[in-house]
C-alpha cells in the first residue's frame, strides 16, 4: 500500500514537472537570470505547487497517515551552518545546468547522456556529502 | 510563450497534489533529494523510494509523446559544466537536507523557517552564479 501511494505520488510530482516546463533547463536559468530576460514561470510553479500543500499539512492536524504511522514531526525552527553551506552549494549547481534534483529524475527518459551524466554525478555528491559535511564541520570550528 | 505561466501553474498544482498525496497517504515529506539520497546511503524504506522514482521517471515518460511540441531539457553540452553542477547539486541538497521539492514546497506550505531560509539562499546563490557566469563571464 505505501508503495502504491508513493508510486502515485512520483507520477503526480513527474507529470507536474513535466508539463510545468520545469525539465526545461533554459527556463530555469531564466527564472534565476533577475539581471536579463527575466521569465516568471518558475514562481507561478512553485505557487501552484504550495497550494495544495497548504491545504494537506491543516488536514494532518488530529489525524494518521492513511497508511498508519505518524505525521512529520513540527518544524524545528534552528537554522545551522549546513542548512546555509548546503543550500549555497545547490543553489550554484542549479544554477549551471537548470536542474534539481526532481526534474534530473523527471527527465531522464529524455535527457540524453548529458542527463544521465547529470543524474549520476548528483548520485556522487551525495555519496561523498556526509564527508564534506564533516569536512565543512572541522574547517568551521578552526576558523 | 504567453501560455507558459497557465502551464507553470497547473503544472505545480500537480507536483503540489503528488506532495499531498505523498504527505497524507505515507505520512512523509515529498523531497526529491531526501529520497533518491535515502537510496544512495541505503537508509530503509526502499521499496517506498523505489516505486516513487519509478512514478517520476515513467509518468514523464508516458506522458511527452502526447505533448506537441515535446518539451526538451536543453541541457549544456559542456560536459565539465554539467559533472560539475551534478556534483554541487547532489552534495549541497544532502548537506543542506532538502531541495525545491522538500525544502521549498513542502516547507514553505508548513512556514518552516528553514525551508523558507534554505529557498531564500539557494535562490540567492542561483541569482548571483547565473549573472557571473552568464552576463560577466559569458560562459552560459
Amino acid at each position: 500500500m505505501r508503495a502504491l501511494v508513493s508510486l502515485l505520488a512520483g507520477g503526480l510530482f513527474g507529470a507536474g514537472l513535466l508539463l510545468s516546463g520545469m525539465t526545461n533547463t533554459t527556463k530555469v536559468q531564466d527564472w534565476l537570470d533577475f539581471f536579463g530576460q527575466w521569465d516568471p514561470t518558475l514562481a507561478f510553479v512553485m505557487g501552484g505547487a504550495i497550494l495544495p500543500m497548504l491545504i494537506a499539512w491543516r488536514l494532518t492536524a488530529h489525524r494518521r497517515p492513511l497508511t498508519g504511522g505518524q505525521f512529520p514531526k513540527p518544524a524545528t525552527p534552528e537554522l545551522d551552518r549546513r542548512l546555509i553551506l548546503g543550500s549555497v552549494l545547490f543553489g550554484m549547481g542549479w544554477a549551471l545546468a537548470g536542474l534539481c534534483p526532481g526534474p534530473a529524475l523527471a527527465s531522464l527518459s529524455y535527457g540524453g547522456i548529458g542527463g544521465i551524466v547529470f543524474l549520476l554525478s548528483m548520485i556522487a555528491g551525495m555519496y561523498a556529502a556526509p564527508a564534506l559535511g564533516a569536512q565543512l564541520d572541522r574547517v568551521a570550528k578552526a576558523a | 510563450m504567453q501560455m507558459d505561466w497557465i502551464w507553470g501553474l497547473g503544472g505545480g498544482l500537480l507536483i503540489g497534489l503528488g506532495a499531498a498525496v505523498y504527505l497524507l497517504g505515507n505520512g512523509r515529506i515529498m523531497g526529491a533529494s531526501g529520497i533518491l539520497g535515502g537510496l544512495v546511503d541505503n537508509s530503509d524504506r526502499s521499496l517506498e523510494r523505489l516505486s516513487f522514482l519509478a512514478g517520476v521517471i515513467g509518468m514523464p515518460l508516458l506522458l511527452r509523446p502526447l505533448l506537441s511540441p515535446a518539451p526538451e531539457t536543453h541541457l549544456t553540452s559542456n560536459i565539465a559544466v554539467v559533472i560539475i553542477a551534478g556534483l554541487l547539486v547532489g552534495a549541497g541538497t544532502r548537506i543542506a537536507n532538502g531541495c525545491t521539492s522538500g525544502h521549498g514546497v513542502c516547507g514553505i506550505s508548513r512556514f518552516s523557517l528553514r525551508g523558507i531560509v534554505a529557498t531564500l539562499i539557494y535562490i540567492g546563490a542561483g541569482v548571483v552564479t547565473i549573472t557571473l557566469f552568464r552576463h560577466v563571464l559569458g560562459v552560459i
